[in-house]
């Protein structure tokens, strides 16, 4: 809401002086957060120019330049033209324009000085709009007989001072009104807070004179009871309709309300909008004008019938369904979507329309959000009406736009008054009065309590012993409860009296196992030389092609957005290697070679194909239903994944390097089980996007599923644009942290010496290394402590389809010194179950 | 060699003679002081006290002597060996350890440009900085909770009192998940994890929960569609507005050093009653400059928004309204990185570019 401070002024007292800045920060002590100030930062000599000469100057960038001779009249101090570089070139010779001379400052603390540019000494700008700080409009100077209208231009002489003129001097506060304060979508509204942060007399604007409700009016016929689906509330419970005869709306608005207009944000457009714009701004209160000659009877309020359509005034036909409220004449044409927009039929037309038919209604909010929402159509109406507006203004609003409608344009008003009143009663709030103190630990008085809720305007009556029943001013619809006035006691108050304490908590637990084992793993990695990335997890089906994913690979069963931000990827990943892969393409892009990332976050399992019931507000759901929500929550198991390529070591004056390779990323994997204290088992897996011969799965010992590590797949890597032979590991972190959330039992270490024995075993080159490593394991006993393959050999000496596995075999007792004769055999054992196992032949 | 003869004269064997001797340890002394390395050494150590040095060979001769003779050319001859040992063994050691010194100085290497051979990988700015933030809250006693991305439109909206036709429920910028029956959303704060620990803990419940968000935000300078936030929700007997200060005061402190705390300014959110907006006081100028650049001369820096338990989150949750009261905040965790950081460009902390995480510590 943008609030201009003169006419703030018209319905609050303000201190001489005030500055935009100190209202701003006395409306955010009250909750009115500022988004903004405007105006008052244009100094120094802003003046009337005429163009006398205009000379375009091509230059060497393709511009065109403008060499101007401008008279600014004495402005200058010489009365000589002053000669001006101007970029633009949507003016003429002669034509008025906004000239600012050296020594001015423009918003943003721009200063003016005569300065050389394209050739020329340019003493002073000719000003846009977007300038001067009046908007966003950029796409030339100002021609100030468009901007001020002929007339007014015509009145000015080259060299009067500007500022005034364009309101440069005037200064508008722009604050954020919370959805709760739909009355301060008005200069009323906010005159009130400034009143009630300050303490500032306050003079209500809709305390005017009017006219009351007769019979023979305008006839009108609420005609909706209230609908099931919108709780029985009657869509439309107050309707005012007054009527005004024989206006010129030719006229045009007068500046100081155009002027208003505009320093409010709206644009002025014809003397009837301008007027019921004003009276919205003014009072709250939306209006829409009728040509009454149009109207081919009564105004029927109701809603819409199935297959009714309205072409609204931004020029779309829609559909309207029949939870739409709409304004009909004589119950079957369509006027308008009820205080959300109008449509062609009865609008007004300035040259056309005299006889003019106002309407000031309330509608009620659930509905104009409900249709607002429907048509994707907002409107400063709809803004207001969703977020409450005052039921007690309607008949003052009608009546100040009739005032205007006379003064401005010519009318005369019909004596009969049109007021269709159903309002329900305000219900009253029972408030214990020790309850502000309670909930806010400022010890309040009853007798603040008091004052402050008869000063927002509520109503009180007292109700026992220490209660009071208080009803809330008819523009607050968000005091529905107690702590709602626990609130407005605390704020207008001050927030800034309530103390600081901590509360004496009983103490818990610390981080759970899950959250300290994802911060280990993540920091282990890190150690290891990898750096943590964080993706966006929306992708698209293209990228499951990318990876290659077979066509019926569950993975590509992804959750879908209805709205995502980009249609290319509206999918959320279902791994997270679908999205890791481009954090490695944007480094390497950019010039790093060696880069290494990990990420550790959730991935979303496809729907459930369960409905998540949505039960509504205020009431806890039955337990039923509340499982049946949760049961509908697809499945987000939190994963970590790699992806690898460049060097692991560098190389230099300081030795050899080496690549990152397959094993790295195999190493790495095992390091996060590591880290969990959890043992892994590894075979070999052919699965996208790894390389089929360079990928292992990785289990737990019970045969769980873990996740993969590899080698990327040569065509993965090269549609994702990624360094041959990137290494990537996906691992799924839920599985190993639960496998690892036991307490390890320590075995005793034995200090007794160990004994060392190497064993070479030539097998056939398609047996895995980790199943002759497994055996040699389980043949060799108790006595083994470890074993390690640490060469392997292919080559002239063996078959061509065999292969030498050089393994190291540890062996220590608990209690005692091993003899030979004790190691050989716990060696040959372990021959005797690989040979078998495997037809490994010593060597 | 000389045979056993008892006729014989021990004078006439002439190295034996004592003149011979001295000059032999004289030789032997001179060539042993002039060995300048050990290899030197080991050739003065064959030619003087070797098997066929003067001296081994003059020793085998006492063997001949008639036993009158035999004691005194010992002596002799064993003095002048030992004098030749001892200069040997001397000589050994300096040589020595000459050598060993002139190893380190050889070895010497110019360490003040060695790069890092594997360097150092980083945890992310957001995450650590989520966990410094949870950290404080369970110093001061807390538990960290979590919750889902995708969520049940209940939990996120009605769940807290943001009902379906509530213009905030429209300002949430909310992702819907297809189909539109399926009454799922991608969360738009970390909000709902409060009502799922009311409903899964019960009361009393004092719990922070940090965790990505959702808004269907274009990424750019200050703005980004995926985000970071910590909630915080107690719910116990006698809290107050007081107490939620004193917890946000805390924790202003933790995450921006010691005297920061905050401040409450009124506001709306459909989950708390009554709201506020919270600020902390700006860390670089604390308030005492008017030209400051991190706060723009206002002295306060916005945080995030909090409150008191709205009724109707209680009563969704199955919690007596009229016995427990409690407060909530919720914070992001970028806007805390950033003010900690001077990060000027959310861009810079999303897009993974690992030079941007080199620029922290393990810890931050």
């Amino acid at each position: 809401m943008r609030v201009p401070v003169d006419w703030l002024g018209d319905y609050v007292e303000l201190p001489d002086g005030v500055t935009g800045a100190q209202i701003a920060a006395d409306l955010v002590a009250v909750g009115l957060e500022e988004e903004g100030l405007h105006g008052g930062d244009v100094t120094g000599p802003l003046v009337v120019g005429r163009v006398l000469e205009k000379h375009p100057e091509p230059q060497k960038n393709g511009r065109t330049i403008n060499w101007c001779q401008v008279d600014v009249g004495a402005a200058n101090g010489t009365g000589e033209p002053q000669g001006i570089v101007c970029g633009a070139d949507n003016f003429d010779v002669g034509d008025l324009v906004a000239v600012i001379l050296p020594g001015g400052v423009l918003p943003g603390d721009f200063r003016i000085s005569a300065r050389k540019t394209y050739g020329h000494v340019s003493s002073g700008m000719i000003c846009s709009a977007r300038e001067l700080g009046l908007g966003e409009d950029h796409d030339g100077i100002i021609v100030l007989p468009r901007l001020l209208g002929e007339d007014h231009a015509a009145q000015l002489e080259p060299g009067e001072d500007l500022i005034p003129v364009l309101g440069l001097d005037r200064e508008v506060v722009e604050v954020n009104v919370t959805p709760d304060r739909g009355y301060c979508f008005s200069l009323r509204g906010i005159a009130r807070e400034y009143s009630h942060s300050t303490g500032a007399a306050y003079s209500d604007p809709a305390l005017l004179p009017v006219d009351p409700p007769t019979g023979g009016g305008y006839a009108v016929e609420l005609a909706d009871p209230g609908i099931a689906l919108l709780d029985g509330v009657p869509g439309c419970d107050r309707y005012v309709a007054r009527v005004v005869r024989g206006i010129d709306l030719t006229r045009e608005t007068p500046d100081w309300m155009q002027r208003r207009l505009l320093e409010a944000g709206m644009r002025p457009i014809s003397l009837a909008v301008d007027v019921t714009n004003y009276v919205m701004l003014a009072l709250g209160q939306p209006l829409h004008a009728f040509d009454l000659a149009t109207l081919q009877g009564p105004v029927v309020v109701r809603r819409a019938r199935p297959g009714e359509r309205l072409r609204t005034l931004d020029d779309v036909d829609r559909a309207l369904d029949p939870e739409d409220l709409v304004i009909t004449d004589s119950g079957t044409r369509v006027l308008a979507l009820a205080g959300v927009m109008g449509g062609e039929d009865g609008e007004v037309t300035p040259g056309v329309t005299t006889d003019v038919l106002v309407e000031s209604a309330h509608f009620d909010a659930r509905s104009v959000a409900r249709t607002s929402r429907r048509h994707r159509l907002t409107s400063e109406a709809a803004k207001r009406f969703e977020r409450g507006v005052d039921p007690a203004v309607t008949d003052a609003a009608a009546q100040l736009a009739v005032d205007l409608l006379v003064e401005l344009g010519g009318g005369t008003p019909d004596p009969a008054v049109t007021d269709v009143d159903q309002r329900a009663a305000r219900r009253a709030v029972e408030l214990e009065l020790t309850m502000p103190a309670r909930y806010v630990g400022v010890d309040y008085d009853p007798g603040r309590i008091r004052e402050v809720l008869t000063m927002i305007g509520c109503t009180l009556e007292e109700a026992g012993e220490g209660w009071v029943s208080v009803t809330p001013p008819s523009w607050r619809p968000d005091l529905t409860d107690a702590p709602t006035l626990v609130e407005e006691v605390a704020r207008v108050d001050g927030y800034d009296k309530i103390p600081s304490e901590v509360p004496r908590v009983v103490g818990g637990r610390g981080l759970t196992h899950a959250q300290r084992s994802r911060r280990a793993v993540a920091g282990a990695l890190a150690g290891l030389g990898l750096h943590e990335v964080l993706t966006y997890p929306f992708v698209g089906p293209d990228r499951f092609d990318e990876l290659g994913l077979p066509a019926d690979d569950v993975r590509r069963d992804a959750l879908r957005l209805a709205n995502p931000l980009s249609d290319e990827a509206p999918l959320m990943r279902t791994e997270l290697l679908q999205t890791l892969p481009e954090s490695l393409r944007r480094n390497i892009s950019r010039g790093m070679r060696d880069v290494a990332i990990f990420e550790v976050d959730t991935v979303t399992r496809p729907l459930t194909g369960l409905r998540a019931p949505v039960p509504g507000v205020g009431a806890r759901p039955e337990d039923e239903t509340l499982d049946a929500i949760r049961a509908a929550v697809p499945h987000q198991p939190w994963h970590v994944a790699i992806v690898a390529a460049g060097q692991a070591e560098r190389s230099g004056w300081w030795g050899s390097g080496r690549p990152v390779d397959v094993t790295d990323v195999v190493a790495w994997a095992h390091a996060i089980a590591d880290t969990l204290g959890v043992r892994v088992d590894r075979r070999p897996s052919d699965r996208a996007p790894f390389h089929p011969g360079r990928c292992v799965e990785l289990t737990l010992a019970d045969g769980t599923l873990v996740g993969w590590a590899g080698e990327l797949h040569p065509q993965v890597v090269q549609r994702l644009g990624l360094p041959a032979r990137t290494g990537a590991a996906e691992l799924d972190l839920d599985v190993l942290i639960s496998a690892s959330d036991h307490r390890t039992q320590v075995a005793p270490l034995s200090t007794h010496p160990m004994a060392t024995s190497d064993v070479a075993l030539v097998v056939t080159r398609d047996v895995r290394f980790g199943d002759v490593e497994e055996s040699l394991r389980a043949g060799a006993g108790e006595l083994l402590e470890s074993v390690e393959l640490f060469d392997v050999y292919v080559g002239d000496q063996l078959g061509a389809d065999q292969q030498s596995l050089a393994f190291r075999m540890h062996f220590r007792a608990p209690d005692r010194t091993l003899t030979t004769q004790e190691v050989n055999a716990a060696r040959s054992a372990a021959v005797t179950r690989a040979a078998r196992a495997h037809g490994a032949v010593q060597r | 060699m000389s045979g056993p003869n008892t006729n014989y004269d021990p004078v006439e064997v002439a190295a034996l003679a004592p003149a011979v001797v001295d000059t032999a340890v004289t030789e032997a002394l001179a060539a042993i002081a002039a060995a300048s390395d050990l290899d030197e050494l080991k050739a003065a150590r064959l030619a003087h006290a070797g098997e066929r040095s003067p001296l081994a060979l003059a020793n085998r001769e006492i063997g001949a002597l008639p036993p009158t003779a035999k004691a005194e050319a010992g002596k002799r001859v064993g003095q002048a060996r030992g004098r030749v040992n001892q200069a040997l063994a001397l000589r050994q050691t300096e040589l020595e350890a000459e050598r060993d010194e002139r190893i380190l100085v050889d070895e010497a290497m110019d360490l003040t440009a060695v790069p890092a051979r594997r360097p150092l990988g980083r945890r992310h700015v957001l995450t650590v900085t989520a966990e410094r933030m949870a950290d404080a809250m369970v110093g001061m006693g807390w538990e960290i909770a979590e919750g889902p991305g995708v969520e049940a439109e209940w939990f996120n909206f009605d769940a807290l009192n943001f009902d379906k036709d509530h213009p905030a429920r429209q300002m949430q910028d909310t992702f819907f998940v297809e189909p539109a029956d399926a009454g799922l959303v991608l969360r738009t704060h970390t909000s709902p994890v409060q009502a799922r620990s009311l409903l899964e803990r019960g009361v009393p419940l004092y719990v922070a929960v940090p965790g990505k968000t959702f808004r269907t935000d274009e990424l750019d300078a200050t703005h980004t569609p995926v985000f970071h936030q910590l909630e915080g929700l107690a719910v116990d007997e006698g809290l107050t507005m007081a107490h939620l200060k004193g917890t946000l005061d805390r924790l202003a402190e933790a995450m921006f050093g010691p005297g920061i705390v905050s401040r409450l300014r009124p506001a709306f959110f459909p989950f708390t009653e009554p709201s506020a907006e919270m600020d902390f006081r700006c860390f670089v100028c604390r308030g005492e400059d008017a030209a400051c650049r991190t706060c723009g001369g206002t002295g306060w820096i916005e945080w995030g928004g909090c409150g008191m338990v709205n009724h109707n989150v209680l009563r969704a949750c199955g919690v007596d309204p009229d016995r427990y009261q409690g407060f909530a905040f919720g914070m992001g965790v970028e806007r805390t990185a950033m003010f900690r950081h001077g990060i000027t460009d959310m861009r810079e902390m999303i897009e993974g570019d690992v030079r941007f995480n080199a620029q922290f510590g393990m810890e931050i």
